[in-house]
């Protein structure tokens, strides 16, 4: 794939085989793509499709068996420090021993930043994601919605360059969800993130991606590579009433039916 | 939105309040029973004198150096060795329970140690420090090591994956995973570790204190014992209970304090709230 800008993120001829004493499991076959600088790629495939297995290749949480990462140029052998990971289960990702200001502290603490440039970003964070007055609240105290408020939070100031989420709104409720849908939208503008956004949802990943890439079933290979040509600005209640909008909807239904009944793109 | 704290403190205290109550109107029944078994000659009186002159005996011995003195003794040798199990349990068990070829390595080690009655270290360690507090250190550290050390195992193992992985993606190092994550992951198992341990320790303090002879409230129990002065033996035997009682209410306040983050506390407000 020919691509005007440089890419940010490549995956190359990636392949994940879980083997333990018993038996051997082919989670992922042969997957390459690559996100350019600055792009918000959706991934969407059926329940099973190895997505987690994927993002966690990806992130440097787990080895490859085969294939690789490139994460700006540099192989990933661990997680990167220019990626940031917003998880599904942000009830178990954030720490509930410490507040939400101290959640979103302590990757920066990591990092050895004076103190007032620290703070600074903590409290951009929480005002990107509209979080104001619970700096001093437990995240439990919080209800689902703003506590992935919060995660997103600490992943945004950890200024990465890569923001990878794993299916981030699948916990929370639809309203909450499409607030959520359209901060990740407006924070991606405003920050020129590049964003790997792994979803089950098929309307989630038209909606807020510019390519979506479809999965099959396990053993995982790309289904197909879909540009979404809708216009940059979207607003839920009316880029989802477009024409356009259901086609492409209908367009990756239909792919993900084929990757349920075990249908797979020929082997180049 | 943040919870509003206050009806739910309130309604927490009322509870509280009801528990305590309950608690005392117990202590007080059995106080009455003490009472009145040697008054009606179920059990002479010279074998177990009546509750009410147990407590006289007890407050007339509260104004001498002897007793303070023992009870000094005891909650050194209490307390001093309840730290260093604490202490020793945290280093090891953080250690082990991080390693899967350490864990497999110690585990039938530990099993066979741990079953192993501490009083039965008594003429080991007697042979070795005699009846210096030492030896009730030997005792009371062998016995509260293992309460914490099993209990820090457990927490260490608990980690929630997803929590580990956070730490790693946002680049905390090994020692940073350890300490803001392995650590308080682990502290509700310390605390109930901490709190059996607690009592495990003042028991053998004050066995080490009947046995070997060591400095102490149970020498005293022992010393009143031989000297025909029961009243006074049953007022020791009193005060090493009520002590338990302190050590245990002391232990569960820490617990409160230091896991307010926990599910375990934070369900006592919604319980008490239902």
């Amino acid at each position: 794939m020919d691509r005007a800008v440089k890419p940010m993120l490549e995956v190359n001829g990636l392949r994940k085989v879980y083997e333990d004493a018993s038996r051997t499991v082919e989670a992922i076959r042969d997957v390459s793509f690559s996100v350019g600088q600055g792009e918000l790629v959706c991934i969407v495939g059926p329940s099973g499709a190895g997505k987690t297995t994927l993002l966690k290749c990806i992130a440097g949480l787990l080895a490859p068996t085969a294939g690789g990462v490139v994460v700006e140029g540099t192989p990933v052998a661990g997680p990167p420090p220019a990626m940031a990971v917003v998880f599904q289960e942000y009830g178990r990702s954030l720490f509930p021993w410490m507040t939400v200001h101290d959640n979103v502290a302590l990757p920066l603490k990591q990092k050895k930043m004076p103190a007032e440039r620290r703070e600074e970003l903590i409290r951009d964070a929480l005002a990107a994601v509209d979080l104001k007055g619970v700096n001093g609240a437990y995240p439990w105290q919080l209800s689902g919605g703003m506590q992935q408020r919060v995660a997103i939070a600490r992943a945004v100031a950890y200024e990465p360059h890569v923001l990878l989420m794993d299916e981030p709104f699948a916990a929370v409720d639809a309203q909450t969800r499409a607030d959520l849908e359209d901060l990740i939208r407006v924070l991606w503008h405003r920050l020129r993130v590049t964003v790997l956004f792994v979803t089950h949802d098929i309307d989630e990943s038209v909606y807020l991606g510019q390519r979506v890439l479809v999965m099959s079933h396990a053993p995982t290979v790309i289904m197909e590579d879909v540009a979404i040509d809708l216009p940059d600005d979207r607003t839920q209640l009316e880029t989802r009433s477009m024409a356009r909008f259901g086609q492409l909807r209908k367009h990756i239904y239909s792919q993900i039916q084929l990757a349920k009944q075990g249908w797979r793109p020929p082997s180049p | 939105m943040q919870a509003a704290p206050a009806p739910k403190v309130r309604a927490r205290l009322t509870a509280r309040t009801f528990i305590w109550l309950q608690g005392v109107g117990g202590l007080v029944g059995f106080a009455l029973l003490l009472e009145i078994v040697p008054r009606s000659g179920i059990i002479s009186p010279d074998y177990l004198p009546p509750f009410s002159t147990i407590m006289v005996a007890l407050f007339k011995e509260m104004t001498t150096a002897t007793f303070w003195t023992a009870l000094s003794d005891t909650l050194e040798a209490w307390a001093t060795g309840l730290v260093i199990s604490v202490v020793a349990g945290v280093v090891i068990g953080i250690a082990i329970g991080s390693s899967h070829v350490l864990r497999a390595l110690t585990h039938s080690t530990i099993e066979f140690l741990r079953p192993i009655p501490s009083v039965a270290l008594i003429p080991l360690a007697v042979l070795l420090f005699g009846s210096q507090i030492q030896s009730t250190l030997v005792l009371v550290v062998y016995a509260s090591f293992w309460q914490v050390l099993i209990q820090v195992l457990y927490g260490v193992q608990d980690v929630d994956p997803v929590a580990r992985e956070t730490a790693r993606c946002y680049g905390l190092g090994a020692w940073a995973q350890i300490r803001y994550v392995t650590w308080p992951t682990t502290l509700p198992y310390l605390m109930t570790g901490i709190r059996l341990a607690a009592a495990v320790a003042l028991i053998l303090a004050i066995t080490s204190e009947v046995a070997i002879d060591t400095q102490g409230l149970g020498k005293e129990i022992t010393d009143t014992e031989s000297g025909g002065a029961v009243a006074i033996m049953y007022a020791y035997v009193v005060a090493a209970g009520i002590i338990g009682v302190i050590v245990n209410l002391g232990a569960r306040a820490l617990e409160r304090r230091v896991l307010a983050w926990h599910p375990s506390v934070r369900l006592d407000a919604a319980e008490a709230g239902a």
